[in-house]
């Protein structure tokens, strides 16, 4: 079988997203990576020089160097007839883009995947991953969204594939791109930080919670998560939210601090090695999943942890 | 402008779902339905746009079994003015959604077409895109602020690092993420109104849409289940496992 997978990517970098999708394509068959971009030429050298990957096809042209679907999904579903599967990572660029591929291609798409069972056959989360499904396609071809989380990553060097540039039909003249704000962080990315600290809607306000949870992430080296009450409550930016409609986490310590712990929240990090939960209410369900818990005020105990480490 | 919401009955966010014992899927027998959230933020959003003069009429349709109008008649009371309701007791994929939805698209001829971005039953995540790339139109997914500027719309999405805006030609397909606005609940006059507006039932066959699933699910089960562990006392017992774990 012979895939296709999405490179993520800002024109300069290969994202981290892209590593476990790769591993997922190789369970598959030969891989063939999509570099679509502007300028994007060291984007296509890293992505060749990624351990297993067979050849990386670029398609150059300021049309692509915003990642807009639009013009993204036709190129790859023209790809894809001399492809069997086409994969892309399940974060917000992926996801944009590859339901239109699948539309393209006639294809019904297997979303989210946690594992390949067999050619045609994944594991896959629904309901907030309190049921994990497995489905096979009867699709001719594959369109397939990969939960990184749930595969390793593959090695950024080993690989020496050819690198071909390929073009598409360019700007479909329907969309463009105005602005973007991103912010820049010293800190690991959410997704691929070993330890995150996260805080909930007892954290009060955006003040609070900045001086109770900065410190503490600052010390570890975490990067800094939060629910969805303490999104939504403006405490921090949206691209923090950990849950079912946000991120998934898997780090190696989780710590949730004045999370309760709704099923949408767990949904998105119960896959973390060690959860550490502090919470004042004993009955939170956030210590259903925790392997150590600590009841207490949030307010005295967080500022005392981080003194003591 | 007209606007198309596709709303879609799902079990309530608030239970906790069952797999049942065979293996075969989730049991949603005496479990309490909903309105799939995001879907009422789609109904909200287009409920605003056309406070805003943006839009003149709002058309609510939802593809589901028979109990589906109960969805339709929380979207016709919100203030939705008419809805259709494509009935199927089998479970549509969402390729099969966005194909009825642009054959409905293709009768209704709407500027805008506003979706939940994913169902919190199977989260899928895929149906308005799909159905954009169906109509050749532009998509504004996981939405944070809409604008509808003249012949386009200007959408802020939500993005992995924080927000990215986009200008779409209308008409254009928006799937909303959570922060777009906080839905209002329908009046008592107004859910009694409802009941007066008009709601066509149809078939997956008047469109030509053929509902076959494409995925077989072999299988369903619960997640491996995590067990709960210790509680510590005080702080400097929490602090001493931590240092154990050889992160400080």
């Amino acid at each position: 079988m012979k895939t296709l997978v999405l490179v993520e990517h800002d024109n300069t970098k290969v994202a981290d997203a892209t590593l476990p999708v790769v591993t997922a394509a190789a369970k598959l068959g030969e891989v063939h990576l999509l570099v679509a971009g502007h300028n994007c030429g060291a984007v296509a050298e890293a992505a060749a020089k990624i351990a297993g990957v067979g050849k990386v096809h670029v398609a150059d042209d300021a049309a692509y160097a915003n990642g807009l679907a639009e013009n993204v999904a036709p190129l790859a579903a023209a790809l894809m007839a001399d492809h069997d599967a086409f994969l892309a990572p399940a974060t917000t660029q992926g996801k944009n883009v590859a339901p239109r591929v699948a539309a393209h291609l006639d294809v019904m798409q297997v979303s989210e995947i946690l594992s390949v069972e067999g050619p045609k056959t994944f594991t896959r989360p629904i309901y907030a991953g309190n049921a994990i499904a497995t489905v096979e396609s009867t699709d001719a071809k594959l369109v397939i969204t990969v939960r990184g989380t749930a595969f390793e990553k593959a090695a950024t060097e080993g690989g020496s594939a050819a690198i071909e540039a390929v073009s598409g039909a360019g700007d479909a003249g329907t969309s463009s791109f105005v602005s973007s704000e991103i912010a820049k962080s010293e800190r690991p990315e959410l997704t691929s930080a070993k330890i995150i600290v996260s805080g909930g809607r007892a954290l009060k306000d955006a003040e609070t919670f900045e001086a109770t949870i900065t410190p503490l992430a600052d010390k570890l080296g975490a990067a800094i998560g939060a629910s969805r009450a303490a999104v939504d409550a403006g405490y921090v930016p949206n691209d923090y939210q950990v849950g079912q409609t946000g991120k998934i986490v898997a780090p190696e310590v989780y710590f949730a601090i004045g999370i309760s712990g709704a099923i949408q929240h767990l949904a998105g990090m119960k896959d973390s090695k060690v959860i550490i939960a502090i919470n004042k209410d004993e009955d939170a369900p956030i210590f259903q999943v925790a392997d150590i818990g600590l009841v207490a005020d949030l307010f005295t105990a967080v500022p005392e942890l981080t003194g003591a480490l | 402008m007209k606007i198309l919401v596709p709303v879609k009955r799902v079990i309530d966010y608030n239970v906790k779902p069952r797999v049942k014992a065979d293996g075969t899927g989730v049991d949603l027998a005496n479990v309490k339905m909903s309105m799939n959230p995001f879907d009422e933020i789609a109904v909200e959003e287009a409920i605003r746009l056309k406070e805003k003069g943006a839009a003149t009429e709002i058309v609510a349709v939802s593809i589901g079994p028979a109990k589906a109008q109960e969805t339709l008649r929380t979207a016709l009371a919100m203030g939705a003015d008419r809805a259709i309701l494509v009935e199927t007791e089998e479970e549509v994929e969402p390729l099969a959604v966005a194909k009825i939805l642009k054959a409905i698209a293709d009768e209704e001829a709407p500027g805008l077409v506003i979706l939940g971005k994913q169902s919190i039953s199977d989260d899928s995540n895929q149906t308005g895109q799909m159905l954009a790339a169906l109509m050749g139109r532009p998509q504004g997914t996981f939405a944070n602020t809409v604008a509808v500027e003249g012949d386009s719309v200007v959408v802020k999405r939500e993005v992995d690092g924080g927000l990215q805006t986009v200008k779409l030609a209308l008409p254009a397909i928006v799937t909303t993420d959570l922060r777009l606005n906080e839905p209002r609940y329908a009046s008592l006059p107004n859910i009694m109104k409802a009941k007066q507006k008009p709601l066509a039932t149809k078939t997956a066959a008047d469109y030509g849409v053929d509902l076959t699933p494409r995925l077989k699910t072999l299988k369903v089960a619960e997640p491996p289940v995590r067990q709960a562990g210790e509680k510590v006392a005080d702080v400097a017992a929490l602090v001493e496992k931590v240092k154990a774990l050889g992160i400080a």
